[in-house]
């Protein structure tokens, strides 16, 4: 038996494969033709960055945001004239091939990351080794050992994954990762649990120890990795499994069910969504509406502005695909971190607080009317309704509003169909908007409360910086009375309220927010089923003793008690 | 040719976003932009070679600037390091 760690839950008996690195000789070779190599390069820099561009876009749809987030960092760096210039340079004045001099230049800059303690730089050597690797490869024409189309189910053993490697496997057949390098935090490890398949990493010895095809038992949970078990073991495990599945299975029974407390009190489970690929896995698990439809990402996929006619197919086809569930369609939340190259928005020092969303869709009006008469002329086929991000004032929802007023009158000129009581929501990521709640309540006909922002904003936390990562969390009793007011305000207005963030889903708040009265949760749609079967075997008036967790000051104690009301 | 000795303030040091916005910054420059830290000299247009020094809170460095819009560009830059990125 050999013992790494479980970082993604699950257990898998199957037929192991070995990913090794793809495996190429540079060799060092005197070149007379230095523009049919420089040519080379150029040619490899392009497939790199395509390659690339459409990594991001598939891990960005299939896994998230953050985690395709890696590919941009590369891009970055084949984006480095200095880089790029240092390899040229090689070619032509030492007259060596083109990939030679890619290793040179990249290993002189390995060495000196490598030489730092700094475990956020030995990531960016990894990266930069990443990258390197794919430009060679592209310069010599070496296609990597592929793991794209699998026919069987399979465990992959590697050492390590980098990204690229995990964006392009086929996921309908891997069933388990077990890899030599990694910890819970590392990449594998993340994507592991978002696709839902077990992993088990840090055994370092792993590759001396499999081959091929032999038979594995992985436990995702505990770390235990069994190689040609006895059939013992393999009937013990064969058990464990059972078990898991049949809790899993129990979860799918809830697929289909409506949600719903024991004594009757209902709420809507929906989705949050990037791509119409999301859409089926919304359907298949049972999502009961669209909660969240980033737009963003259809803007990022392309290299000039999405046109009207692109839009409103694209917002047609999800209204249909829905049939009359609801479907929220959250304008374009660009700017700041998200860049668009073809947008030019100037870099600024705190994107976060800066020209962004519905800040940047106000002062560029083209871009947002393109898409707000796209979404209107889509409502016709579907219950459709517009969300604006990043509310912070009241005259920029009226502002927002008025445009679609000016709209829905030259809809109306030009005798075209839109659906007329179509509902505008706004977002509540800003703690301004949430103190606000009671006058904005007036105003629209819903909100969302997106908690990943506002925690960062109402406890000026970062989220991405591990150094304060212990203050950002949503148990945070500010972050929760704010909630609660936002829900008080909109019920007193009677309008409903969703919430879209990763607190959505989180279970051990679960009951708490059932307790404040949330209509609406929205959540990454492989999350529905098991919250689903968590409220349909809750008593809501039972949650409501809950709410006396608004009165504690700590987190801590906070967590204790819904911790406690779990329990039981 | 300008030379000038700061300190870097803000708490990150030069990770991903910093290195990137002092990158752009130096690339408007016609000025070559080197930086300095203890023995190491780097091309400041460079994202790659400015993250290999890893630059953390408190590092000093040595930006020399050297071209026709060096007054502009050593202007521009210590501001961005001075003000700590605006973190």
């Amino acid at each position: 038996m050999l013992f790494g760690k479980g970082v993604s839950a699950g257990i898998v008996i199957g037929t192991g494969k070995i990913k090794r690195k793809t495996i190429y000789e540079i060799t060092t070779r005197s070149i007379t033709n230095i523009d049919e190599e420089i040519e080379k390069i150029n040619q490899a820099l392009l497939k790199s960055k395509t390659q690339l561009k459409k990594i991001y876009a598939k891990t960005k749809a299939e896994i998230g945001e953050n985690e395709a987030e890696i590919f941009n960092a590369h891009l970055a760096m084949l984006n480095d004239q200095v880089y790029i210039d240092g390899i040229i340079e090689i070619v032509t004045q030492e007259k060596t091939n083109a990939e030679n001099a890619v290793d040179l230049v990249t290993n002189k800059y390995m060495d000196l990351f490598n030489k730092m303690d700094d475990p956020y730089l030995k990531e960016r050597a990894i990266d930069l080794n990443d990258v390197s690797m794919r430009l060679i490869k592209n310069i010599m024409g070496v296609e990597s050992s592929d793991f794209s189309n699998l026919t069987e189910d399979i465990i992959i053993l590697a050492d390590d994954l980098t990204p690229s490697d995990t964006a392009q496997l086929d996921k309908k057949h891997v069933i388990g990762f077990i890899t030599e390098e990694g910890g819970k935090t590392s990449h594998t490890a993340i994507m592991a649990r978002t696709l839902e398949i077990p992993a088990v990493v840090a055994i370092s010895d792993l590759l001396t120890h499999v081959k091929d095809n032999d038979t594995i038992i992985m436990d995702g949970e505990s770390g235990r990795v069994y190689i040609n078990p006895d059939s013992q073991t393999q009937e013990i495990y064969s058990e464990k499994r059972c078990m898991f599945l049949k809790q899993k299975e129990m979860f799918k029974r809830y697929v289909n069910l409506n949600t719903k407390t024991k004594d009757d009190k209902t709420f809507e489970l929906a989705s949050n969504i990037g791509t119409l690929s999301d859409l089926d896995l919304a359907i298949e698990n049972g999502s009961e509406g669209i909660g969240l439809f980033r737009t963003e990402l259809f803007y990022l996929d392309k290299t000039s502005l999405p046109t009207e006619e692109e839009q409103f197919e694209i917002y047609k086809k999800i209204a249909v695909k829905m049939e009359q569930k609801p479907v929220v369609i959250r304008t374009l939340d660009i700017g700041g971190d998200k860049e668009i190259p073809y947008l030019n928005i100037p870099k600024e020092m705190n994107p976060f607080l800066g020209f962004r969303a519905i800040r940047f869709c106000l002062e560029r009006q083209d871009v947002f009317r393109t898409q707000l008469r796209a979404l209107l002329r889509a409502s016709a086929y579907g219950n459709i309704k517009i969300m604006f991000p990043m509310i912070s004032s009241m005259h920029e929802l009226l502002d927002a509003k008025k445009i679609i007023e000016e709209i829905e009158h030259d809809l109306d000129k030009e005798k075209i169909l839109f659906n007329r009581n179509i509902e505008v929501g706004m977002m509540i990521e800003i703690p301004s908007a949430a103190i606000m709640s009671d006058q904005f309540a007036k105003e629209v006909d819903f909100f969302s409360i997106g908690t990943n922002d506002l925690i960062q904003y109402t406890v000026a936390v970062d989220r991405g910086n591990t150094m304060i990562s212990n203050l950002y969390t949503e148990f945070n009793p500010a972050v929760l009375r704010l909630i609660n007011t936002v829900i008080k305000n909109a019920h007193h207005e009677g309008i409903w309220v969703g919430m879209c963030g990763e607190a959505a889903s989180n279970s051990k708040l679960l009951p708490l927010l059932i307790a404040m009265g949330l209509d609406e949760f929205s959540m990454n749609s492989s999350m529905i089923p098991q919250i689903r079967c968590a409220i349909n075997n809750m008593t809501y008036h039972e949650t409501k003793e809950l709410l006396n967790v608004l009165d504690l000051s700590n987190s801590n104690d906070i967590i204790k008690i819904l911790d406690e009301f779990s329990k039981k | 040719m300008i030379k000038e000795s700061m300190t870097l303030i803000n708490e990150t040091g030069l990770h991903a976003r910093p290195a990137n916005l002092f990158v752009t910054t130096a690339q408007k420059f016609k000025s070559t932009i080197v930086i300095e830290k203890d023995a190491t000299k780097i091309n400041g247009k460079s994202m790659i070679e400015l993250l290999t020094l890893g630059l953390t809170k408190g590092t000093s460095i040595v930006i020399s600037v050297d071209g026709e819009d060096e007054k502009e560009a050593i202007q521009e830059l210590s501001s961005l390091v001075n003000s700590g990125f605006g973190e």
